[in-house]
């Protein structure tokens, strides 16, 4: 079996780091290491040795210029101290199979770099968005998900519905274009999405649909399935009684958050 | 050359920002608009042309998805256009983000960087049937604080006319200044010394004047300082130092004070030392010493009082340290920037305590106005509904960017916060046991460390916070004791100091608060008898300040620590590798001498014992007696479901959820008991546990008590509530009475008597009984107090009106929980459980929600029976231990009444009860026994099969079984034979949630 070395990221306004490597280790992760962007620019850490990757939730740079976007481009045009872009082991990261995690700002970071939603394989090129809820605030509650079952992604591989909190206030996805939204429709990205609790079906109503985001998307995946993004935080219900409601009794249908992160542990064992 | 990159929204891309600014005219301006659209405005200054097309193309400052991006205005389709941008010297942390990223995107170095500027502004495109006047009032009224912004407006013929806005940039000019006056105060009248005091906002009181005119005409003094090239008049930055070090802020002289105290209503008299000393810091000690004897955890206190905040031990591997702070000044002139500032400002005391805390939680109570209100404000002042939607947002900001979860808080409402608002802010840290092998709750720099400079730069932002806030608020109040706090900046700061902590890089740590440098490198200094610091190295933000100025600067996101030679080099490396500016200033060193410069020129040199030992005792007279009021009946009510629905939607009982929702509540994932619980999370809960170990059971809940409510009666039993009520919030959710810390926060109006304040020595008496009930209760309920704060001059003085805040304590608790899985929340679980009262209802009507709601007078106030509150609290610790208790609600405001209705909300369920099986010490009426508000009272469920356990744990207190939950979908109440009341819970929860559902 392979053994899971997750890097979580972090710094510049990051800040679920610690609960995401908690998460991952308990999720069976069998070291997850936190590191500062700094340290990839500093050259004291380099990707290669990890195959699992998590962009944990926060506010990169305050989300200043719209929610991850400064540190997408540092992302883009930061050197390491040897001179070669850091982008370069992101891609080497994944062209050589790891798989990776961003949840909320993590998932902005990912769209807004390019790595999601990757239609028609043309990755690092942005082709959606995420903005402001239709609310207009920031809010802290929680939904619930259905995994799409045609989608290709690992993370979501034998979940059906999930619990979890979502804590933003630029969740809605919008796309460069329809063209691209049916293109995410038609290749099963839409990894997981809002549903109604008493339904289990997608829903735009608020809040169980907490931003409006069209068809309920929450979370999209890659053409290869090995990048999950979404803006619930799946590390966040990492305990039962995390879950809102625990102390009236919780549903064995519906596993803890913990689930997404094991999925991708199994994943990286059977392969 | 400046440039204008103009950034709006794509067609078809829903502006949702434009829409609340829409919603906001209408609902807090009453106007009508038809919409308003959203443009941001980029004024970058330092750059080519050719840099700026480079910036446009690699989208530096848009996003291609959403934006459309030009160099020319975008705007068009409005009737109005108004463009909102900040005042030269304001913190623009999209401005700093957006400068950075042009580094980045452009490929600059540090130094390329350095010239480059960025202003931010944002241009409103309004669609309306508006006058110039109208749109005027939109912007100085909701858009604009024209203490921080700026703001102008074209009308669209304006507009087409001559397009677009002049480029401004925002920039502060100035030139270097080495500048250092002498005062002459030896010569000065006692006139002339006053008015020189308020003319520099000193806040100096007479007496302190002369104490600091006879240091520097002491023949040693004299020597010392010729010998040293010095004057023998003080400095403007010995004065300045002095001021902040003796400020009431920083020194709480009040509290310090020695008071006579004769109490009128018994006939007897006492002098107090101190109340500080006596009641706080005695009850806290006999305390320890009691715990160390046997208590059932030992002495689980570390280090309180003398540190940025009070440690105690968590686990075996954890300790956790508390803070709690106001922001009340600055939030009444900016309540954005104001609270923002006090979350992150109260963020660096955990950060700064011991070795440096990571921060774990944060709690926010605010106190305001009606939002509500109507009539003419005063000169200066803010509507409330301003000021309630700008405190939220700036804790939102502040805590959310943070990653700081807000898991516990309130809003208390009264008229009198119109004066000004009270802005509580507090922080929960926690610090491995040891960290580089040192216990992580001490510090001690030694003779020979740096003085090290951490995070943001020094600017002329908050130069005399401490001493505007040791006054009260007038027309006059200094602008520049405002800022805007940066949590970015901060982040980046904590996250580096964080690491550099567990390599064990520095000695000592403490925060840039009140006072600055002028504080933080005083204060460390004392472990060490001295220091010497140099101002010309100090980083700034831009040139122009003058070295008092540098040396007073309350500029945010600053920590000062002590760095060993040997760890310096290790230190400014990851500093430097983590994008966080540290400067060495200085040496700490055991001269005895507070010794600062500018380059080669002597700025400041005190002697070390003189600044901190040298401010004379207040003395003063407190008075009391007790105010007469009237006791009236109950009113007869007709309808008793109205009046619940009524009682449910006033201020001070409706439901929070709209603040709440907006604070990220459970950021780290450690949340157990949130803010919000039941069914459909909408049950208030009364505390918030938390996991601080993530792999761990052990859990810390977070509680607080405030009840101002009383204070008009007797703040001897506003402050015995107040503890109350803490300890019973926690002890609700299960927490354990035996291992709690206080924490108290209190806010007074001025309580020195004086020709403005003539009922001084009533309300100095005020505070001296809040005072004894505090030691009383925290050493009844055996919980100590670990930290505090105080604040005395919230009045406000203004158009010929003063309005004084009601005295309000703010008492917060944190206590260790041995297994998160046994918590209890306030939502009915099950049809059939049986519910009961635990605690005795009297006729305390005082201050009570029902008697303003019904608009009759009372005298009673709540009292607190210490004995068999605090057996109460210990069975019912025990009980939910053995789990016999499916849900827990404490009786607060709006009583037994309340309290139901809530727990029906939260469970969505019906309940059925009889009030004459309510424990009552006299015959009351249903409104009685409904609404009095009665101390120390908590209302449980008990599922059948646990009936007898649980009734044979209490035999003997005061509790009753009253009813029982049930899928009737109603609250129902009757009073022996008679109908009391039958209301549907979906309409209770209506009208709860109604009143703040913006």
């Amino acid at each position: 079996m392979a053994r899971v070395n997750a890097l979580v990221i972090t710094g510049y306004g990051t800040n679920c780091e610690n609960e995401s490597a908690y998460a991952l280790k308990a999720a069976g992760a069998q070291s997850a290491d936190i590191v500062y962007f700094s340290d990839l620019v500093a050259g004291h850490v380099r990707m290669d040795s990890y195959n699992y990757l998590l962009c944990p939730g926060g506010f990169l740079d305050g989300d200043d210029l719209g929610a991850a976007q400064a540190a997408a481009l540092r992302w883009r045009w930061a050197n390491a101290a040897d001179g070669s872009p850091v982008l370069d082991q992101l891609k080497a990261f994944f062209n050589s199979g790891g798989i990776i995690l961003g949840i909320c700002n993590g998932f902005q970071l990912l769209c807004k770099l390019g790595l999601l939603p990757a239609v028609g394989g043309r990755y690092f090129e942005r082709q959606i968005s995420l903005s402001h809820n239709d609310s207009g605030r920031f809010e802290d509650r929680w939904v619930r998900l259905k995994a799409n079952p045609a989608s290709p992604c690992v993370f979501t591989k034998g979940i059906d519905l999930i619990d979890m909190p979502v804590r933003h206030g630029e969740g809605k996805i919008i796309p460069m274009d329809d063209a691209t939204f049916q293109a995410i429709l038609d290749s099963n990205l839409v990894a997981v999405q809002y549903v109604d609790p008493a339904t289990g079906e997608p829903t735009q109503e608020y809040p169980a649909n907490p931003n409006g985001s069209p068809l309920g998307v929450a979370g999209l995946t890659d053409p290869s399935g090995r990048i999950l993004g979404l803006m619930p935080h799946p590390e966040a219900y990492n305990h039962p009684t995390n879950h809102p409601s625990w102390t009236r009794g919780t549903d064995p249908a519906i596993p803890l958050g913990l689930a997404m992160l094991e999925a991708g542990v199994r994943y990286l064992q059977d392969r | 050359m400046l440039f204008r990159v103009v950034v709006g929204l794509k067609e078809g891309v829903r502006d949702v920002v434009g829409e609340k600014v829409a919603r906001k005219i209408r609902s807090e301006l009453g106007m009508a608009v038809d919409d308003v659209r959203i443009v941001s405005v980029f004024t970058l200054e330092g750059v080519s042309p050719e840099q700026v097309d480079t910036a446009l193309e690699r989208a530096a400052l848009h996003d291609p998805v959403l934006h459309e991006v030009s160099l020319s205005p975008l705007a068009r389709d409005f009737d109005w256009i108004l463009e909102v941008g900040f005042r030269p010297g304001v913190t623009d942390n999209e401005g700093r983000t957006a400068r950075e990223t042009l580094g980045v995107a452009l490929g600059l170095s540090k130094k390329e960087l350095e010239s480059v500027r960025v202003y931010t502004s944002r241009q409103y495109l309004i669609r309306a049937g508006l006058d110039e006047a109208g749109v005027h009032r939109i912007a100085a009224d909701l858009l604009a604080n024209e203490l921080i912004q700026r703001f102008e407006y074209k009308s669209a013929a304006q507009w087409a006319a001559s397009p677009g806005f002049e480029a401004r940039a925002a920039r502060v000019t100035g030139q270097a200044s080495d500048a250092v006056a002498s005062v002459a105060i030896s010569t000065m009248t006692d006139d002339e010394l006053m008015d020189f005091s308020r003319a520099n906002t000193l806040a100096l009181s007479l007496r302190e004047l002369h104490v600091i005119r006879d240091y520097y005409a002491n023949p040693a003094v004299r020597a010392a300082r010729t010998a040293m090239g010095l004057g023998d008049e003080p400095t403007d930055a010995e004065i300045e130092v002095l001021a902040q070090t003796w400020s009431e802020h920083c020194k709480h002289k009040i509290f310090g004070a020695k008071i006579d105290y004769e109490n009128r209503e018994t006939g007897r008299s006492a002098i107090y030392s101190s109340l500080y000393r006596t009641f706080i810091q005695g009850s806290t000690k006999a305390l320890r010493e009691r715990n160390a004897a046997c208590g059932p955890h030992g002495d689980y206190c570390l280090s309180v009082f003398k540190d940025n905040a009070g440690v105690i031990a968590f686990s075996e591997t954890l300790n956790v340290c508390v803070k709690m702070e106001t922001h009340n000044s600055p939030s009444a002139l900016d309540p954005y920037g104001g609270a923002l500032t006090g979350i992150v400002g109260v963020n660096r005391d955990p950060m700064g305590t011991g070795l440096g805390a990571n921060l774990l939680c944060n709690t926010d109570v605010f106190c305001f106005a009606s939002p509500f209100h109507e009539g003419e404000l005063p000169p200066r002042l803010l509507h409330p509904r301003r000021v309630f939607e700008g405190v939220r947002e700036g804790v939102e900001h502040g805590g959310n960017k943070s990653g700081i979860p807000t898991v516990n808080g309130s809003i208390v409402f009264d008229e009198r916060y119109l004066g000004k608002p009270l802005v509580y802010c507090g922080t929960i840290g926690t610090m491995p046991k040891t960290v580089a092998g040192r216990p992580s709750h001490k510090k001690q720099a030694m003779p020979g460390d740096f003085i090290v400079m951490s995070g943001g730069r020094i600017g002329a932002d908050g130069i005399h916070g401490a001493t505007f806030s040791s006054e009260e608020l007038h027309e006059g109040s200094p602008a520049t004791a405002v800022q805007i706090g940066d949590p970015i900046t901060q982040r980046k700061m904590y996250d580096f100091l964080m690491r550099a902590r567990d390599r064990g890089l520095y000695n000592a740590i403490t925060d840039n608060g009140a006072g600055g440098l002028s504080s933080s490198v005083g204060e460390m200094a004392e472990d060490t008898g001295g220091f010497d610091m140099d101002l010309a190295r100090a980083p700034l933000k831009y040139d122009g300040l003058r070295p008092w100025e540098i040396l007073i600067s309350e500029a945010q996101e600053r920590m000062t620590m002590a760095v060993p030679p040997a760890k310096i080099d290790e230190f400014l490396a990851l500093s430097a590798e983590m994008d966080v500016e540290s400067t060495v200033l200085g040496t700490f060193t055991g001269s005895g001498k507070y010794l600062v410069r500018y380059g080669d020129k002597h700025v400041a040199c005190l002697d070390m014992e003189f600044l901190h030992e040298g401010v004379p005792q207040m003395e003063l007279e407190a008075v009391w007696e007790r105010p007469v009021v009237a006791s009236e009946p109950v009113p007869a009510v007709a309808d008793q479901g109205g009046l619940l629905k009524a009682m449910l939607g006033r201020l001070n009982i409706c439901s929070k959820e709209y603040v709440v929702r907006q604070y990220d509540h459970e950021v780290q994932g450690r949340s157990a008991v949130k803010p919000m619980v039941g069914v459909k999370a909408d049950g208030p809960s009364d505390a918030g546990v938390l996991r601080p170990e993530l792999g761990s059971e052990r859990g810390l809940v977070v509680s607080h008590g405030i009840c101002p409510q009383y204070s008009d009666l007797d703040t001897y039993w506003m402050m015995a509530n107040a503890i109350d009520e803490a300890i019973r919030n926690a002890v609700a959710v299960g927490g354990d009475i035996s291992y709690m810390a206080g924490c108290d926060n209190f806010c007074w109006c001025d309580p020195v008597q004086s020709e403005s304040t003539p009922d001084g020595r009533y309300k100095l008496a005020q505070l001296v009984r809040a005072n004894l009930a505090l030691a009383h209760f925290c050493l009844g309920f055996g919980v100590p107090c670990v930290s505090g704060k105080d604040s005395m001059k919230n009045d406000y003085k203004g158009g010929g009106r003063k309005i004084s805040i009601p005295p309000t304590v703010l008492f917060s608790v944190i206590g260790v929980i041995p297994d998160v899985n046994k918590c209890v929340t306030s939502d009915f679980k099950a049809p059939g459980d049986l519910i009961y009262v635990l605690g005795l209802t009297r006729p305390e009507f005082g201050g009570s929600e029902v008697a303003a709601q019904l608009g009759f007078s009372h005298a009673s106030v709540p009292q607190v029976d210490l004995l068999s509150a605090k057996a109460r609290y210990q069975t019912l610790f025990a009980a939910m231990q053995a789990g016999l208790v499916s849900a827990c609600h404490d009786c607060s405001d709006g009583g037994l009444g309340v309290t139901l209705a809530e727990m029906c909300i939260g469970g969505r369920l019906g309940a059925r009860i009889d009030l004459a099986a309510v424990p009552a010490c006299e015959a009351m009426d249903a409104t009685g026994l409904l609404y009095a508000e009665s101390a120390s009272r908590l209302v449980v469920s008990v599922p059948p099969a646990h009936a007898a356990a649980f009734e044979a744990r209490f035999a003997g207190q005061w509790f009753a079984r009253i009813g029982a939950v049930d899928d009737s979908g109603a609250l129902r109440a009757v009073h022996g034979e008679g109908a009391v009341l039958d209301e549907p819970v979906e309409a209770l929860a209506r009208a709860f949630k109604a009143t703040l559902d913006w």
